[in-house]
């Protein structure tokens, strides 16, 4: 473990935020491809001679393995493969999930002796139909002793509760404080105290988790999944003991991620099943799989004390969380981390002090969702402001006012906000959209009309003490046309064709004559993952870096060509201008090969870095927050409960749009996705085994569900991406259990 | 149990199959009808994503046997443009007006707006809402799919005028 007491920060490479960027509207390929249907997505692809994949999961959630017999499995006609832990070469999943060195429990990729959850896989099966597949599942015959599990991650916490793991069920616990927190709590005027529950979520992507893996020319291991990380090819060959070159993980388009596609899925199973046989495996999960053993968003419980003064003023925050885990490390460390650092919200205090915890139980695992930990407790910091505000008196949004963050404040870490801050203008406006009172319908008497907003921040851009990067490599055609590799992976939500618009702004190349090459770990530069709303921040960053490299490549040959000065040119329109002069791309880049000057270029964009010590819990977080606001108006049936938002308003400060089309959108789904956590979605847990399996138990938001949703992007403080964009993917979706709530 | 042969029309041309009677429409418009733009999302009929026309009605194609798609007319949305039309005005919309991000319930729902206006032509935006009930979204939060769908209605109905 690294542990540095002083905060050491490098010069992070700032964002230009002089050229805002023009919108391109021009759609993307991708999405012409999914209007017309021919997108090909993960389960779309297949081989002559292609095995299809099951995974035998577990049935109880505690349980010692005596023995599996595959023998009746393995004589079901067309069965290739039936494999147990004994047949992996290295039985653990590597990944250094927390950066710090805290992850010393290894999750198996088949239960070996112990299973720790129910739906845990333990065996395998490849077999030439998914009939025959699925029958041989059924005949893996698995003798379990019963062993005694822990359910509630209070419970998990106390020294005789059975332990999931040895050495205990607490897994990582993040203290950070700063002031005096005790005597300030002691000369405050109030101290609101609460405890605050969430539940477990699915992410519900539409498209199961699907992919198909082969053995492809010198011997390659091929992967093609929805997934969120290419990077896993690496983690993949530690199971087979190849060398990291012999794996290749090439990502489709997904059908949606959200963080749930973005530890492996499919794939180490696949990998297993294909090095077996030799052939091609294809392997789907089906939804009432996904339902029962795909990680979920933690579970939080939240202890809050807030002190304030006589008029609102915050002076001291003491937060402790609690999220369950579920039964392996997963991302777990990172989540309570994020929930830790962010727990206090947008509002400054000198004293603060903030616990949090992850707790194994024998449980479904949580890991990575849309949020990512900061979003759990915005439900928490924003109901205790209005209890503040109830409790003193005041006008909720004035007791809010009091206490914003700005930048320069210091924040729990001891790091200080180093960009703008524009919560307040965000919650005035959401507040000013909301428009007048709906009045209240006669003829539904028993309903009442409510209001309520809440207000937020959340972190983009992983943990800076990830050292995080992304490569990119851009090339001119000699007819003009534009090609961007990059490994980015692509949830839906435009990444491939926001580096489209980025590098077409440098190089004023139109989105029609842009290939986006993406998400091949073999073929294409790496960016890391699509996750943590790091990759407009990331890949966009690095695709503007070596859009501008080439450019100052290729200007002075353009230069001489237009016999003009450098500085003179314009690259717009699929043409470089000086004046009225000018020349096709085309003709720039078949100039410049001539000249030996490549038209192509690769760079690579370094992230802000810095210091953590979890000892002392100083140092830096994040790289940036996104601020928000939301407000909502309902209509509550009093005989029933049943709840009907009439309007909702959604604000954030975005920096700067790189097409507000697509920052709308990402904002409409987050709403749409808080919603359902607020009102109608929850994984059901009964013992450790989950029971709501179906589509039909779980319920995401319908077309009913939610009215029309005013998303706002504005344009006010400058961020860290591309042209002072700030992320939006994750930070749209803190506000709604809050804004329902209040 | 014994194969059943059937025939019947996808986009059009005529399809062939034997198929086990126990196979769903989806299995086989995905495997043998050469028609991976059906997309499959629960197999229990609740999200709409593998929606496809038969006989020009809305269904779940993973609740229906392909032996009862025998004789029939099966539309998916690659049918929805006509000849030498890369996209129909509709997919064009949810093109403009960002209907679709993932893109996953985009042929469900392309095929179930397609369905309701062609009845309801006028129908308005609250109607259009409830329309879309069956087909789940979980990346749009719905507004811009109905734009799209609002903007399409208006275009038809100028034409109409």
């Amino acid at each position: 473990m690294s542990i540095d007491t002083e905060v050491t920060i490098e010069a992070p490479e700032r964002p230009d935020t002089e050229a805002p960027p023009k919108i391109r509207p021009a759609p993307h390929r991708d999405f012409i491809e999914k209007v017309a249907g021919t997108l090909r997505y993960a389960d779309d692809w297949g081989f002559p001679g292609m095995l299809h994949g099951v995974v035998v999961r577990a049935q109880l959630p505690s349980a010692r393995i005596v023995s599996i017999d595959t023998s009746a499995a393995s004589a079901v006609r067309g069965v290739r493969a039936v494999m147990t832990a004994a047949d992996i070469p290295h039985n653990g999943i590597l990944d250094e999930a927390s950066g710090l060195g805290v992850d010393a429990i290894v999750q198996p990729v088949l239960a070996a002796d112990r299973v720790r959850y129910d739906g845990e896989p333990v065996a395998l099966v490849a077999a030439e139909t998914p009939g025959a597949a699925a029958e041989a599942a059924s005949l893996v015959e698995i003798e379990y002793e019963d062993l005694a599990g822990v359910f509630d991650p209070e419970e998990a916490l106390r020294d005789d509760a059975p332990a999931v793991h040895a050495g205990g069920n607490r897994y990582v616990t993040w203290r950070s404080s700063i002031g005096d927190v005790d005597a300030a709590m002691q000369s405050a005027d109030l101290v609101v105290e609460e405890t605050y529950r969430s539940q477990r979520v699915d992410h519900a992507y539409l498209e199961p988790e699907a992919g198909i893996g082969w053995i492809d020319s010198d011997g390659v291991l091929t992967l093609r999944i929805s997934t969120q990380v290419i990077e896993h090819a690496r983690e993949i060959a530690e199971i087979l003991e190849l060398p990291h070159s012999r794996v290749r993980v090439i990502a489709a388009y997904m059908g949606g991620g959200f963080g749930g596609k973005e530890d492996m899925t499919v794939e180490p199973f696949i990998a297993l099943l294909v090095w077996k046989t030799r052939r091609p495996v294809r392997m789907v999960w089906t939804r009432q799989e996904s339902l029962l053993a795909r990680y979920k968003r933690h579970p939080f419980l939240m202890h809050y004390r807030t002190g304030v003064t006589d008029d609102g003023t915050i002076v001291a925050q003491d937060v402790r969380i609690i999220g369950d885990a579920g039964a392996y490390p997963l991302l777990s460390s990172r989540v309570l981390f994020a929930a830790g650092v962010n727990s206090t919200g947008p509002y400054r205090t000198a004293n603060a002090r903030v616990e949090s915890t992850a707790v194994f139980t024998n449980s479904v695992p949580t890991s990575a969702m849309r949020g990512f930990g900061a979003m759990q407790v915005v439900f928490a910091y924003e109901s205790q402001m209005d209890r503040i505000a109830e409790s003193l008196g005041l006008d909720p949004a004035e007791v809010r006012e009091r206490n914003f963050v700005r930048q320069g404040d210091p924040r729990v870490t001891g790091e200080t906000i180093d960009t703008g801050v524009g919560v307040g203008d965000c919650m005035r406006r959401a507040l000013s959209e909301l428009g007048p009172p709906t009045p209240p319908d006669p003829a539904r008497p028993h309903t009442r009309i409510g209001r309520g907003f809440g207000c937020s921040m959340q972190p983009y851009g992983r943990s800076v003490f990830f050292a995080d990067r992304a490569s990119a490599w851009i090339g001119l055609e000699k007819d003009g046309t534009m090609v961007i590799r990059a490994g980015v992976t692509d949830l839906g939500a435009g990444q491939a064709a926001s580096l489209a618009n980025i590098a077409g702004e440098v190089l004023g190349i139109t989105v029609d004559r842009t290939s986006v090459h993406i998400g091949d770990s073999a073929l294409t530069p790496l960016t890391g993952g699509t996750f943590a709303t790091r990759q407009l921040y990331m890949s966009g960053n690095a695709v503007l870096k070596v859009a501008r490299g080439l450019r100052a490549k290729l200007e002075p040959v353009a230069a001489a060509l237009l016999e003009c000065d450098a500085a003179e040119l314009r690259f717009d329109e699929n043409r470089v201008w000086a004046g009225r002069r000018s020349i096709t791309i085309g003709e720039l880049s078949r100039a410049a090969e001539h000249q030996s000057v490549m038209p192509y270029h690769h760079d690579t964009f370094d992230a802000e870095t810095g210091k953590f010590d979890p000892e002392t819990g100083r140092g830096r977080s994040f790289p940036d927050c996104t601020h928000g606001a939301h407000a909502v108006e309902v209509e509550v049936d009093t005989a029933t409960g049943e709840v009907r938002i009439l309007k909702y308003v959604a604000v954030h400060d975005i920096g700067r749009a790189i097409n507000m089309q697509r920052v709308e959108g990402q904002i409409q789904g987050a709403v749409a996705q808080g919603v359902g956590y607020a009102l109608s979605e929850e994984v059901e847990v009964s013992g450790g085994v989950v029971q709501s399996t179906l589509f039909a138990d779980y319920l995401i938001p319908t077309s009913v569900d939610l009215p029309d949703i005013k998303a706002i992007g504005l344009e006010l403080h400058p961020g860290k991406g591309p042209f002072g964009a700030r992320g939006v993917g994750e930070p749209p979706i803190g506000p709604p259990p809050a804004a329902l709530a209040s | 149990m014994s194969k059943r042969e059937i025939s019947l029309q996808v986009n059009g041309h005529p399809v062939e199959a034997v198929v086990e009677p126990n196979m769903s429409l989806l299995e086989l418009l995905r495997t043998e009808a050469g028609a991976p733009e059906v997309k499959l999302g629960c197999g229990e009929g609740v999200c709409g994503t593998c929606t496809v026309l038969l006989d020009g009605e809305p269904v779940s194609s993973c609740l229906v046997f392909a032996v009862q798609a025998e004789g029939h007319e099966v539309t998916t949305v690659r049918g929805l443009a006509g000849d030498g039309e890369e996209l129909h005005p509709l997919q064009r919309s949810f093109l403009e007006h960002a209907g679709s991000q993932c893109g996953f319930c985009t042929p469900g729902m392309l095929l179930t707006a397609k369905w309701y206006l062609d009845g309801h032509p006028t129908a308005g935006r609250e109607e259009l809402r409830a329309a879309l009930a069956g087909n789940l979204c979980r990346c749009t939060g719905y507004t811009k799919i109905l734009d799209a769908v609002e903007a399409y209605r208006d275009l038809e109905v100028v034409h109409v005028d």
